[in-house]
Formats: structure tokens, C-alpha cells, sequence
């Protein structure tokens, strides 16, 4: 697998293996039936963040998908729809007209921006090279501080000069990408703040100023034993703290010496 | 690496499609295919023109979004490779390459590249599933399954659904997919119990959607990016 991926053969070069960056180490917040803050609304696996503290290994994303699938989801969505008289909603709805004005809003202001120049791809990259550096597996103070501001410059200069072509009645994977790369911002800004915030090793990351002599994570579960749910706002998003209570099994520093 | 490419684009599912010449150069040989699209599309939108429609997503080649008719190859002549497992470095000989969708009625092209594999979803929701419930795992030892039987159930699982075997078919026939569905449950206890019932209902939906019948060419076999074997095609007619 590693030879058709690289076209280098791993017993005659040595291998180049290096961390990637998958995980959000989150998801949408989600009350015990997994149903998110909008009434009916359902996340399942991987997009909430139920199940999985600060770290998430390999596969343990399809073992989300396979358990919300298979024992959660098929009781609580058919209990929700069997105690909830769902009315036929028509297209002149209040809500179903604001809904379709702002996704209107949204797709005029990617295809015509005032100064069309780079692509999907271009502002992609770009927010992908200020988390990888700076919110990645290590990261510090200084680093997510300048990482805010410049995701901060980054969507400005996103919604300035996005450059969408073809045209938005057709089946246009440009102006998806768009539209997914200015949530990508979104998101990227949101786990800077959060990762800000959070004054501790923990899981898969490690602030620099917070570890162990020895260089393994150092937890602080007075401080922040909770699990940080952001509100979106239009400007910066609100945290409310779930706190985490561990009746056995108490967290501890893990020091692999 | 400079490549000439022949690449199919059409508006929509209405319209007559027609093959479009591009020219792009200086591709690194460890610019994977798909790669070498987005940087095709990159160009094109400097130049403010609509890029090209093409189904992918996880890269990883283990989804089955992506498609492409390589050469006259399904995912490329590659063996066992899905098209976003393809690297440039694998063209190295073949300066000009002709690019289509998968061609089957009964997956009707959205745009460009990109078709609908849809019919695949609702052969699925005709009978691709366990409707009884088995309550939750067993403890281990109280039912025993063959070795033999649970890796050829996995096999047969190993199914990503790409519709390859249709696009190589002479017949468009879906017969490899509908078979390796069939047989992934047909190995384990818990699918035995609905097998007939199951088969006959994706069978008969299969047939409805448009998808011609089996004949034994084998091209599907060769194509599959999972090495999907056609004895599953023989197991699923000796159920009827």
C-alpha cells in the first residue's frame, strides 16, 4: 500500500511517515438521543461529539458511525417521531422563505464577489498552512494568538476575493468547494479560540507551556475537566462548559517512561 | 510531465456531450490523477471558465465516489486501484489520455464527469439489509462460523459500490454488485434467514432500473478495484 502510494519501495528507502491532520476532535453538540439543538435534528458518528474525549485513534470514528447506527439512532429517532406530530410545512413558511434567502444570500455573495481573483483551492490551502503550523499537534500561546488574527485577515480577504466560476443553477463543485472552505475558516477560527482557552495537555495535544518535565501531556482536570460547547454568534462564538464527571476511573497524567 | 487530455464534458443529462482537448504541463509524476484535475480546474478558473465535473471524496479509495473511464480502462488499467489511487508516474508512457464518465443508462450523467449511481441505492434499499432484528452480540462460541465462510463473507463485502462492473460491462449489467450484496450476508447466519426473499428483490429491482443481465464476459471481475471474484455471481443464481 505504502509503495503504490509513494512509488518508493519501504525496504529499499526508509519510510516517510509523518502526523496528518483528520480529526476536529469534536462535533456537533448532541443531547442523549444525539439530537442537536435543533428540535428534530439528529447528528450521528463521527459529525457529533458525544462519545470521544481529546483524542481520537484510527478507526475509532467507525466505531462511532457503528454504534450511534446501530444501537442509538434506530431508538431515538423512531421514538421522536412517535411522539411528534409532524405538520406538512408548505413552501410559503415563514421559515422555509427566510431559509431559502439566505442560502440565496450566501451563494450570490460566493459568485460575486467584489474582487474576483483566487480560487476555492487558493483560500483552502491557506487555512489548512495558518492550522497545520499553528494549531496542530503542538501548539502555544503566541502561535494560536497570531493564528486568530490571521484567520480573521484570511476570511475578509476570502469574501473580497473568492472567485467562483460557471454559474450557480447548475451542478457547480466549485461553488461547493467555496462554500465548504468558508465554513473550513469558520471552524479553524473556532478551534484556535478553543484551543486558546484550554490551558493543559490533553488527549492528542499538547500545549508547550503545559508538559511534564518528562515532555508527556500534563492534564489539569480541576480547570478543565468539562467539555467546551461553543454557541455559534455572528462574531465570537459563546462557550458554555459541560463538566465531566468520572466516578471510577479518575484521569490521570499518563507518563510512558 | 506534459499530458494531452481528451475529456468528456456535458452541460447537464439533457444535452449531447462531446470531448474537449486540453493541454497541461509540468505535472510532478507524484501528482496523483485526481491531483492532476484539480490543477486542470485550478486553471481553468484563472482563466474564468467552468471546471470540469467529477466525482470523488474520501481519496483513500476506500468510498467509492470516484469513477472515470481511463483509456478505455474503468478506474484506469491499474489493477485493484480505484482512479484516486492512480499517480502520474503510472501514465508515464501514455502521453495522451482519454478521459469519460462511466457509460450505462441506468447511470445517467448529472454534468461532465460525473454520473448518478443512484439505481445502485435503491437496489440496496430493495433487500440490501437484515430487517430482523438479532438482538445484541451473541456470546462468542454459541454460534460457530467457518473461517472460510467469514472471510468470503468479508470478501464479498469489500464492495465499495463504484459501479465499475457496470461501466465495463457489454450489457451494463450490475450483476457483481447486486451478487457481492447478496453474498455478504448469505455467508452469516443472521442473512440466511431472509436469503430467497432477498435475492429475488434485488434481482428483480436491478432488472427494473434498466441494468442488463450476466452472460459471463468477466470484465467486471477484472476491473473491480476490490477484485470482486464472479464465482459470487454464480453463488447468487444458484439462490434463485
Amino acid at each position: 500500500m505504502y509503495q503504490s502510494i509513494t512509488g518508493e519501495d519501504p525496504y529499499e528507502v526508509p519510510m516517510k511517515i509523518y502526523p496528518a491532520p483528520h480529526y476536529t476532535m469534536g462535533g456537533l453538540w448532541v443531547d442523549y438521543n444525539l439530537m442537536t439543538t435543533i428540535d428534530g435534528l439528529f447528528a450521528c458518528g463521527e459529525a457529533n461529539f458525544s462519545d470521544h474525549g481529546a483524542n481520537r485513534l484510527g478507526a475509532s470514528a467507525l466505531m462511532q458511525g457503528l454504534a450511534d447506527g446501530y444501537f442509538i439512532a434506530p431508538q431515538t429517532v423512531s421514538n421522536y417521531l412517535a411522539r411528534t406530530k409532524l405538520e406538512e410545512v408548505g413552501d410559503d413558511h415563514p421559515e422555509v422563505i427566510a431559509s431559502i434567502e439566505s442560502v440565496k444570500a450566501r451563494i450570490d455573495k460566493l459568485m460575486n464577489a467584489p474582487k474576483p481573483t483566487h480560487s476555492p483551492d487558493y483560500f483552502h490551502k491557506k487555512i489548512g498552512t495558518i492550522l497545520w503550523a499553528a494549531c496542530g499537534m503542538s501548539r502555544d500561546e503566541d502561535a494560536l494568538k497570531a493564528a486568530i488574527k490571521s484567520i480573521k485577515e484570511l476570511k475578509s480577504d476570502f469574501w473580497e476575493n473568492i472567485k467562483v466560476t460557471g454559474i450557480e443553477s447548475d451542478f457547480n463543485q466549485t461553488l461547493e468547494k467555496a462554500g465548504r472552505v468558508a465554513d473550513f475558516i469558520e471552524l479553524g477560527h473556532l478551534m484556535c479560540i478553543d484551543a486558546l482557552g484550554r490551558e493543559e495537555s490533553c488527549g492528542a495535544h499538547a500545549r508547550l507551556e503545559y508538559l511534564a518535565e518528562s515532555g508527556d501531556a500534563m492534564r489539569d482536570d480541576e480547570n478543565f475537566s468539562y467539555v467546551a460547547a461553543w454557541e455559534y454568534q455572528d462574531t465570537d462564538p459563546t462557550l458554555h462548559k459541560e463538566h465531566l464527571n468520572f466516578e471510577f476511573i479518575k484521569p490521570t497524567l499518563r507518563d510512558y517512561k | 510531465m506534459n499530458f494531452i487530455l481528451h475529456i468528456w464534458r456535458q452541460k447537464n443529462t439533457q444535452s449531447t456531450g462531446n470531448f474537449v482537448t486540453y493541454q497541461i504541463d509540468n505535472i510532478d509524476s507524484d501528482t496523483s490523477f485526481l491531483e492532476m484535475l484539480d490543477q486542470l480546474n485550478e486553471q481553468l478558473i484563472d482563466k474564468g471558465e467552468d471546471c470540469i465535473v467529477f466525482d470523488h471524496d474520501c481519496r483513500e479509495g476506500i468510498c467509492g465516489t470516484c469513477s472515470l473511464v481511463i483509456n478505455g480502462h474503468p478506474h484506469g488499467e491499474k489493477k485493484a486501484t480505484t482512479t484516486c489511487q492512480l499517480y502520474m508516474r503510472d501514465y508515464a508512457n501514455q502521453l495522451e489520455l482519454w478521459i469519460e464518465p462511466w457509460r450505462a443508462k441506468s447511470f445517467p450523467i448529472v454534468k461532465d464527469l460525473a454520473v448518478m449511481r443512484e439505481s445502485f441505492d435503491r437496489i440496496i434499499q430493495s433487500g440490501g439489509f437484515i430487517s430482523v432484528s438479532v438482538g445484541s452480540a451473541p456470546e462468542a462460541n454459541s454460534q460457530l462460523i467457518n473461517k472460510d465462510d467469514a472471510d468470503c463473507a468479508f470478501d464479498s463485502a469489500t464492495c465499495i459500490g463504484c459501479g465499475a462492473c457496470v461501466a465495463v460491462c457489454p450489457n451494463a449489467s450490475a450483476s457483481l454488485f447486486v451478487a457481492a450484496k447478496i453474498n455478504h450476508f448469505e455467508q452469516l447466519p443472521h442473512g440466511k434467514i431472509e436469503s430467497k426473499k432477498r435475492a429475488e428483490r434485488m434481482i428483480n429491482q436491478m432488472e427494473e432500473e434498466g441494468f442488463g443481465s450476466c452472460s459471463n464476459h468477466r470484465h467486471c471481475e477484472v476491473v473491480c478495484p476490490k477484485e470482486i471474484s464472479v464465482s459470487n455471481i454464480a453463488s447468487m443464481n444458484n439462490l434463485l
